[in-house]
């Protein structure tokens, strides 16, 4: 089972992923997690017993605390947390940030949900 | 001496008429080589020619008893009628002659200067249509300023506006293929429950997509408001929803030109305000630059400063009395005196060269004072914070 957290301050991105991924949460294959800001999201990992997650699916854009912070907060306390960016800017600067922090991969948005699963599932 | 007289008298009246012939041709010559004079009147009648003999006559007539007690008294001559008329005839000529002199050399003095004021006309001239040349290029580079300027807030607002659209469409284009997905869904099932939940599901989606539609709308709409160049119109405005848009695209705006930007964003809006007549595109453009500016301020402190600085800019909205006033403060480095002052002049900025054009205030200035008859202005404390204050008559 692949545990998933999704960090996004959109609320609609709860019924987007459910729906998108309700093939795979109905068979048990997945399981999705949500935190609508970064800080939410750092609080759900620190509370996460046993660390069971398999990768978190983060904007960049959030007020607060920046999906690239979180990236790099995430990095340095979880080393092995594969973390993807999904992002509305899709632009070099933030492309090469992400990667030079440590994103495992990056992604804009409008989300392709059949390529993010390809990557999600590819371990 | 009735002999005398006569001699001298005659002479005189030869020099008159001699002397007024040469006046004559000699204005004649002057008014072949001078077209100007030419065509002025004045310069036709004789008067002026008359002159200069009218004072050699006068001249002879005192002269002549001098002459006279010159020469005898040098006792070259004695006292005939003769020797007289021959001083009266010297000395007539003599100053006849030196008047021509002046004369002529006067004429041509007044060609020289008849040209010379002539040259300068022209050159004067030249240099009037220049400048007005000048004028007309200052005035078409001033409005290519402005226009850069809109461009540039445009280019502000493209990042936020790019980040405002692609976040709905995200929702549009999942949600409807979504749709399509769930309904070949319910085709298939043959439980009630299942497709009784499938229905709710492609109807909840529906309005999503309505939702972010409208969202995204709203947005472009904003865009075309500020890239709109024809003269605007005044309209009711709700001034808290125009300020929380700008907020937020600004916000976006910075966040896309700083990946690492983050910020504490306060807003405090007086519920229920007035709407207020006013040119939305134009005070939203204000209001854009100011936030701008403002995030540029704390962003610039949090550098300098690292992570112990909190950066924080806040919007104020409230009724005072007759006027709606919206106040916009950062706690960044803030502003000195010296540059407050001078904050407000045109191409004036602190801006590092290519990231401003020093326009945005000046401009802002004039679409708050002049367009809405309001009034825009700073308040700040180095080191602690800048506030701009904004108010707009009701």
């Amino acid at each position: 089972m692949i545990k998933i957290l999704v960090v996004d301050d959109e609320r609609d991105v709860e019924t987007l992923f459910s729906q998108r991924f309700r093939k795979e949460i109905r068979s048990g294959e997945v399981e999705l997690n949500f935190a609508f800001n970064g800080e939410d999201a750092l609080t759900y990992l620190h509370n996460l017993n046993p660390f069971d997650l398999v990768v978190v699916l983060s904007d960049i854009n959030m007020p607060g605390m920046t999906g690239l912070e979180l990236l790099k907060t995430i990095k340095s306390e979880y080393k092995e947390l594969r973390v993807m960016m999904i992002t509305a800017y899709g632009d070099e600067k933030n492309y090469k940030s992400a990667i030079s922090i440590g994103a495992d991969d990056f992604m804009t948005k409008p989300v392709d949900f059949n390529s993010l699963k390809n990557k999600v599932f590819k371990q | 001496m009735i002999k005398n007289f006569f001699i001298y008298r005659f002479f005189l009246f030869f020099f008159i008429f001699f002397g007024r012939i040469n006046e004559c041709l000699s204005m004649k010559r002057l008014f072949k080589k001078n077209s100007l004079i030419n065509r002025n009147p004045k310069f036709k009648g004789g008067l002026e020619s008359i002159l200069p003999l009218k004072s050699a006559f006068h001249s002879s007539v005192i002269l002549i008893p001098v002459g006279k007690y010159m020469l005898s008294g040098s006792g070259l001559v004695g006292e005939s009628w003769g020797m007289t008329a021959i001083s009266a005839l010297l000395i007539t000529l003599l100053v006849f002659f030196y008047i021509r002199l002046r004369t002529n050399s006067l004429n041509n003095q007044k060609i020289l200067l008849e040209e010379k004021v002539n040259l300068l006309a022209a050159q004067l001239k030249e240099k009037t249509e220049a400048s007005i040349k000048l004028e007309e290029a200052l005035v078409a580079a001033q409005k290519q300023l402005i226009q850069s300027d809109k461009l540039a807030s445009l280019g502000q607002l493209t990042a936020g506006i790019a980040h405002e659209i692609q976040n709905p469409l995200n929702f549009v284009n999942n949600f409807s293929e979504l749709s399509s997905e769930l309904l070949d869904e319910f085709k298939q099932s043959e439980l009630e429950d299942e497709k009784y939940q499938i229905i709710e599901d492609v109807r909840q989606n529906l309005v999503k997509i309505a939702y972010h539609g409208k969202r995204a709308d709203s947005i472009v709409k904003g865009m075309l408001l500020q890239s709109r160049a024809a003269s605007p119109e005044k309209m009711s405005t709700d001034i808290n929803k125009l300020v929380e848009e700008f907020f937020t695209l600004a916000f976006h705006g910075m966040r896309a030109k700083e990946p690492g930007f983050n910020c504490t964003m306060e807003k405090h809006l007086e519920p229920n305000l007035p709407l207020l007549k006013i040119i939305p595109q134009d005070v939203s453009r204000v209001i854009l630059n100011i936030f701008s500016n403002s995030f540029f301020a704390v962003d610039d402190r949090s550098k300098s400063e690292g992570k112990d600085f909190k950066p924080k800019v806040s919007i104020t909205t409230k009724k005072t009395n007759g006027n709606v006033l919206i106040s916009i403060r950062d706690n960044g480095k803030g502003i000195p005196k010296e540059i407050r002052e001078k904050i407000f002049n045109p191409f004036f900025t602190t801006k590092p060269p290519g990231q401003g054009t020093g326009l945005g205030l000046s401009i802002s200035r004039e679409i708050i004072v002049e367009g809405h008859q309001g009034e825009l202005q700073l308040d700040s404390v180095p080191g602690e914070f800048t506030e701009f204050n904004i108010k707009l008559p009701i």
